[in-house]
C-alpha cells in the first residue's frame, strides 16, 4: 500500500490508517488515524497502558523485535509506507530517531557516541579528522552540550550525568540528519532541573525537526508541544493544537484526565 | 525499654554459633590447598633448579631434568588454544548474539554443557578414534592437542557467553535503534566490553589444558622421548604424563623427583590462574558503565 505522496501527505510527517496492533491476542491499538504535520513538535499523552509508547515503537517498527506483535493498516512516515517489504529497516532506523527513558549512551567516549551513527551509515568511506571534529562540535552545540563537555571529548559518556547524558543521546541522532525524532518520556528518569534543561532543548530544536514526544507529564506537554494527542485504552481521544487542548478539550475524558481525575 | 529480652539473647546467640560454624567450614576448604602447596614446595623446591627445568632427564629419567615434558605442555597448550578460541569463541558469539530460542538452541546448549561433563578419558577414546586413526594424524602433537581442545571447548564457550552476555542489553539496542547491524555492534560496543571475559575464559582453559593427562595418553604424549619434537606430527614427552610416570613407573626413582615435576605443574597452572585475574581485576577497574 504504498500511495502516492499527495501535497497534504508531504507536509505530513506520519500518517497512519486503521492502525491496529496486537502483542500475542492482546489489542494494544485500535483503529489509529493519525496524521502528525511535519517540522512541529507533537506530544502524546494519555494514562499509563494507553498505547502511546507502544504507537511511538511501531513508528520506527521496535515492536518487531518481540516477535509476538501483529500490525494492520498502514503507517507513512513522509510519504512512504514503512512496513513495505522494500523498506531497508536500517534507512528506516537511520531516517527515524529514538531517545528513550534511560538515557543509553554507549560506553565510548562522547566523541565517538556523536560519530557512532555517522560511522555506521557511512562505512568504508573514511572522513576527514577535521570533518569529524565539524559534526561532534554541530551536534553537541545543537543539544547546547558543547560548552560543558568541549575539554573532555574523549571522556566517557556513561561518566556524564543523566541531564548531559540524555541530550548526548539526542546529540548522536542528529548526524545522519533524520528527519523525524521519536522520545518515548525523554526526561522521566531526570531530576526537575535536568527536565527543565532537556524541555528547553527540545524546545530549540523546534522548527529544524520533527519531533513526536511521549509523555506523562502534562505540563511537559503543555510547555514543549505545539500539537497534542491524547489517548485512551488504545483509541485517539483528540488531536488538536496544544494551547486549545489544555484550555477547551472538545472531549469529556480529555478535560477529566488533564483536570487528573485520572492517570 | 531497650535491654535485650530472653528472646534476643537466644538469636543471637544461634546467630553467633552459625557464624563461627559456617565461617570453620570455609576455612576447612583453604586447608587442602595449603597441605598441597606446602607439601609440594617442601619436598619440590630442593630440587628446580636451572638445571632441572632446562634439560633432557637422564639414567632412565632418574636424573636430570624435564625439559622436553614442560616445552611439550607449552606445545600441547598452544596447538589446543589455536583450535578452540577461534571456534569458541565464534560459538559462543552466535549462540548469545545472533541465535534465535528455539529447541534447536537449547539442544545445542545442552550439548555443551554435556560435553563439559564428559570424562576426560571418554575424550581420549574419542581423540584415538577421530584424529589418531580417522583423520590419520597418528599420535602426535595435532592429535592429542585436537583432543584437548574439544574436551575446553565448553570452558571457552560458557566463559565467552556469559561475558556476551554481562554486557546490557540497552547498549545492543541503541546501537540497532540508530540502524547499526547486529555485527557492527557486536563489533563496536559488544566484544570491546566482553574482552576481559572472554580472556579470562581462555587462560582458565589454559591452566585446565595444561593439567590433564587422560587425553593425551593415547594420542599424543610419550613416556619418554630421546630428541624434542620438531613439529606437530611428532609426539611429544608432557608434564602431567610426565608426572605419572616418575611416580609410578621407574624403578629407583630419587623420592623427591616427582615432587619437583609436581610443582612445576601446579605452578604453571597457578601463575595462569593468578595471571586471569589480574587480568580480570585490571580491565573491570577500568571499565564504567
Amino acid at each position: 500500500m504504498n500511495q502516492p505522496a499527495t501535497d497534504q501527505g508531504s507536509s505530513l510527517a506520519i500518517r497512519t490508517q486503521k492502525l491496529n496492533l496486537w502483542y500475542g491476542t492482546f489489542q494494544a491499538l485500535f483503529d489509529i488515524d493519525l496524521d502528525i504535520k511535519q517540522g512541529i513538535i507533537t506530544s502524546m499523552i494519555g494514562p499509563s497502558g494507553c498505547g502511546k509508547s507502544t504507537f511511538l515503537r511501531s513508528v520506527n517498527r521496535i515492536n518487531e523485535r518481540l516477535g509476538y506483535v501483529r500490525i494492520t493498516g498502514s503507517i507513512d512516515v513522509m510519504g512512504e509506507n514503512i512496513y513495505d517489504p522494500d523498506v531497508e529497516l536500517i534507512q528506516v532506523r537511520k531516517q527515524i530517531g529514538m531517545v528513550f527513558q534511560r538515557p543509553n549512551p554507549l560506553p565510548i567516549s562522547i566523541r565517538e557516541n556523536v560519530l557512532f551513527g555517522h560511522r555506521i551509515h557511512n562505512a568504508g568511506r573514511k572522513t576527514s579528522k577535521s570533518e569529524n571534529d565539524d559534526i561532534v562540535e554541530d551536534a553537541l552545540k545543537t543539544v547546547l552540550l558543547w560548552d560543558k563537555v568541549k575539554d573532555k571529548l574523549d571522556q566517557k559518556a556513561t561518566a556524564l550525568s543523566l541531564e548531559e547524558q540524555q541530550k548526548l543521546c539526542i546529540a548522536r541522532l542528529l548526524p545522519v540528519k533524520p528527519g523525524l525524532l521519536l522520545m518515548d518520556e525523554p526526561c522521566s528518569a531526570l531530576d526537575p532541573k535536568g527536565t527543565e534543561a532537556v524541555e528547553e532543548l527540545i524546545w530549540e530544536l523546534r522548527g529544524q525537526y520533527t519531533i513526536l514526544i511521549v509523555t506523562h507529564n502534562m505540563a511537559q506537554a503543555r510547555r514543549a508541544s505545539e500539537e497534542c494527542i491524547f489517548m485512551l485504552m488504545g483509541k485517539v481521544v483528540e488531536h488538536t493544537e496544544t494551547g486549545q487542548m489544555f484550555v477547551t478539550p472538545q472531549h469529556k475524558e480529555t478535560s477529566d484526565y488533564i483536570e487528573g481525575r485520572y492517570g | 525499654m531497650f535491654e535485650a529480652t530472653q528472646l534476643n539473647r537466644k538469636n543471637k546467640t544461634r546467630q553467633r554459633m552459625f557464624s563461627i560454624g559456617l565461617g570453620s567450614m570455609t576455612g576447612l576448604l583453604i586447608l587442602p590447598v595449603a597441605l598441597i602447596m606446602g607439601m609440594l614446595i617442601y619436598k619440590g623446591a630442593p630440587v628446580i633448579s636451572f638445571e632441572f627445568l632446562f634439560t633432557s632427564p637422564t639414567n632412565g629419567m632418574t636424573a636430570g631434568g624435564i625439559f622436553p615434558a614442560l616445552l611439550g605442555t607449552v606445545l600441547l597448550v598452544i596447538v589446543a588454544l589455536l583450535a578452540s578460541v577461534p571456534l569458541g569463541v565464534a560459538a559462543a558469539i552466535y549462540l548469545s548474539e545472533y541465535a534465535p530460542d528455539n529447541w534447536f538452541t537449547r539442544a545445542i546448549n545442552l550439548a555443551i554443557i554435556n560435553l563439559a561433563g564428559v570424562p576426560s578419558i571418554v575424550h581420549a577414546l574419542f581423540g584415538v578414534g577421530a584424529f589418531v586413526i580417522f583423520f590419520k594424524f597418528g599420535t602426535s602433537i595435532l592429535a592429542a592437542s585436537l583432543t584437548l581442545a574439544i574436551m575446553t571447548l565448553p570452558v571457552v564457550i560458557v566463559a565467552t557467553r556469559e561475558s556476551l552476555q554481562a554486557v546490557p542489553m540497552a547498549f545492543r539496542e541503541a546501537c540497532w535503534n540508530m540502524g547499526a547491524t547486529r555485527w557492527q555492534t557486536i563489533r563496536s560496543v559488544v566484544l570491546p566490553n566482553a574482552i576481559t571475559g572472554i580472556l579470562t575464559g581462555v587462560i582458565l582453559e589454559v591452566s585446565r589444558t595444561a593439567g590433564e593427562t587422560a587425553p593425551i595418553m593415547f594420542t599424543g604424549a610419550a613416556f619418554f622421548l630421546p630428541l624434542l619434537p620438531q613439529g606437530v606430527f611428532d609426539q611429544t614427552m608432557a608434564l602431567s604424563l610426565h608426572l605419572f610416570v616418575v611416580s609410578t613407573q621407574v624403578p629407583g626413582m630419587p623420592e623427591q623427583l616427582p615432587f619437583g615435576v609436581a610443582l612445576v605443574l601446579i605452578s604453571m597452572v597457578l601463575i595462569m590462574n593468578s595471571l586471569s585475574i589480574a587480568l580480570r581485576m585490571y580491565l573491570r577497574g577500568k571499565k564504567k558503565w
